[in-house]
Order: structure tokens, then sequence, then C-alpha cells
């Protein structure tokens, strides 16, 4: 199996007070960490790689964790989140769908719970790729407020032999939201949807 | 606060590994970002101090926030450096006027000492622009080890309005440095070179 060798750990916080309009009396804050590893299966065609995926169990819930300390501490303050992998440019696609399940885990786990869908992004790509990584209401994908995304990258990863992951997470609905649509207020059904 | 703040941006990096060598401890380095409104876009203003107070106002915030990210105390900072990206809109001179005459004086005060002059960049450019900010030791100019850069960037300024302002503060110098010169543990930090 596999161990997961860690090269770079980054973490980006953004308060935003406003975009135009009115200054929000609290910042809409979003923030990604980003962990980049080296990728195993890197130069290779390898058949069996789903048991990576158990192995990033421990680093998606350090990086969950993590974040949530970056953004205060409280996990009920989170309401937004998303995830997403760039892979270097001598792995595959597939190796950074590798990420879908500890990412997704990591967040649940350290929310305390989470019902949605996490929204994902992923490329195959070259040091300094960018990657806007979708983000979404944690309890209802419909919630239209919190539809938003946080652009990632770092200038010397991931290199080719590696993979760039990313965890996302937001404190609440865009700093102007006017568009309209479900509210999160509204949230009844808990099927991760409405 | 003088100066109209759209959004903060703080960016903590951590390298734990360079190749198959571990970086132990690893080496870190933190940019603060602020995104402003230019308040002499679009025209010629000959007297620049409203910005020069500015400046001012941000190597305060900056710091501290970069300082925060780092979870140390200033005066553990040991390498620092400062950039500004203008909109389209605004000239270099705006830049200039931010960073150089009083930006300095709070930064310094933070980090509890900084003999050395404060390394800069700066650049006109559209949103999502890469600024490369140089870093270099606190108290003492020469020392090899620590001279460095950082790049940071935001997908979505400077706007033709805004400036981009960012500090850079670490508690390492490069990971892995064996280039020789001057060494960290040499210095008498009193000419800010040596």
């Amino acid at each position: 199996m596999p161990k997961v060798e860690l090269r770079k750990r980054a973490l980006v916080i953004e308060d935003i007070y406003h975009e135009g309009g009115p200054v929000a009396a609290t910042p809409y804050r979003r923030a990604a960490i980003l962990s980049v590893i080296k990728n195993p299966f890197a130069g290779r065609f390898v058949e069996e790689i789903e048991s990576f995926s158990n192995d990033l169990k421990p680093l998606g819930l350090e990086m969950a964790k993590a974040l949530i300390d970056a953004l205060g501490g409280d996990p009920s303050k989170i309401e937004g989140y998303g995830k997403g992998a760039i892979v270097g440019s001598a792995g595959e696609i597939e190796h950074g769908a590798l990420w879908h399940a500890p990412g997704g885990y990591g967040m649940r786990e350290a929310l305390g719970g989470a019902l949605a869908i996490v929204p994902s992004a992923k490329k195959v790509a070259g040091a300094g790729a960018r990657l806007d990584v979708p983000v979404t209401h944690k309890d209802a994908s419909y919630v239209r407020s919190h539809f938003d995304s946080i652009e990632v990258g770092l200038a010397d990863s991931p290199r080719a032999d590696e993979i760039l992951l990313v965890l996302a997470m937001t404190t609440g609905p865009r700093v102007h939201n006017r568009a309209g649509g479900f509210k999160a207020s509204d949230i009844k059904v808990k099927d991760g949807l409405r | 606060m003088k100066a109209k703040i759209r959004k903060l941006v703080t960016i903590v990096e951590e390298t734990r590994r360079e190749l198959d060598r571990e970086v132990d401890p690893p080496t870190r380095r933190a940019a603060a970002i602020a995104v402003i409104e230019n308040p002499f876009a679009g025209r010629y203003v000959e007297d620049l101090s409203e910005l020069i107070d500015i400046g001012e106002e941000l190597g305060a915030l900056l710091a501290e926030k970069a300082v925060a990210a780092l979870g140390i105390t200033g005066g553990q900072a040991q390498s620092y450096g400062k950039a500004a990206a203008v909109g389209e809109n605004g000239e270099l001179e705006h830049a200039a006027a931010i960073l150089h005459p009083k930006l300095g004086a709070p930064v310094r005060k933070v980090l509890e000492k900084g003999a050395a002059l404060i390394p800069s960049s700066k650049k006109r450019g559209g949103p999502g622009v890469a600024l490369d900010v140089p870093l270099g030791h606190k108290d003492a100019a020469f020392v090899r080890s620590h001279f460095d850069g950082m790049e940071v960037r935001i997908a979505d300024a400077p706007r033709a309005n805004e400036i981009l302002v960012a500090v850079a503060i670490t508690d390492s110098g490069r990971p892995l440095p064996r280039v020789g010169g001057l060494k960290s543990d040499e210095i008498k930090g009193v000419d800010g070179l040596r």
C-alpha cells in the first residue's frame, strides 16, 4: 500500500467585505487548504489504484479540521464546501478521482455531518495551473445563495509526479447574493438537495 | 480607516519535502493581501499623500495578519517583502506611494525589529495577475539562505480601479539552503546588511 508523501501544504483565506455594494457587517469568508502529495502511480498505468483512496482518509480528515480551524474553529459556522484535485502531467485524471471519497469523508466527519454531495473539479495540468473549486451549500445543493467557487493554485505545483489536493469551505452566502432561488432558510427535506 | 478594503486574502505555505528530502522543520511563509479602491484611478493627481497614509495603515494590518497566520510572535519572523499590483486605470506611481514612504515602519513595529530594507516589487495588471513578492532577511539583507520570493494572485483582483497590496513574512529561509554566503547566525543586524 503506497504511503502518502506530503511535500507542501498551503492555506488560502479570503475575507470579502463587499463587491461594489453595501459593506457586509461580517465579511463573507471562503477558504481552501491545499496539499501537494507524491503521485504513487505517476509514469505508468496501474490497474489497482482504489486502495490509495483509503490511504488518503487521514489526510482528508486532517485537512478538513485544519480548514475549520482557519475559519475560526466552529464547525457550525461552515455553510458551503467543495473539493478538487490537479494531477501532475505524469498521472491520469483517474488518480484525481481517488480524492472523491476521502475528501468528502474528511469534511463530513469534521463538520459533524453534511447532507449535500460535495461539488468537485479536477484536471491534469502543469505546475502553476489554477483550479476553480466549486462550492455549494453543505446540506442542500439547490441553495442558490451559496453557489460559489474559489480559484486556487501554487506556482510550483503539481510537479509531473505529484497531485495537488484541495478542500474548500465558506461561511455563508455570496456577499451580495440577490439572484433568488431556493433559500437556506427553506431547507426541509433533508435529502441533500432541498 | 482611509483604505476602502474590498477583500483581504491570507495565504500560508508550508514546505515539508524537496525532492526526496524531508524539510525539518518545515519552512513556512505567509502573505496577507488587501484589495483596496484606488482613489486616483482614471485621473492624474499630483499629490499622492492619501495613498501614502493608506500604505501606513496597511503596513500594520497586513503584517499583523501574516504573523497571526503563521502563529508566531512578530519577533520570530525571519524575512519579509512587500509588493503591489495596480489595476489598469491606475499608475505605477500609486503602488510606489503605498509601498515606499510609510508602509515599512508599522511592519517593523509588528516584527519588533527589521533593520534591513524591505524588498519590493510592483506592476500594473488585470485581475488574476501574478505578483512575485521578493523576500529577504529582516535584519541583514545579505543573508543568502533567506533570498526568496512568494507568488501571490487573486483571481478577481485588481479590478481596473483597485490596488492589490501584499506583505509577505516568513519564519524561515528557503528549504535546504546550501549556496553559502552570510548565514543568519552570523549577522550583527545593525546596519541592515550584515
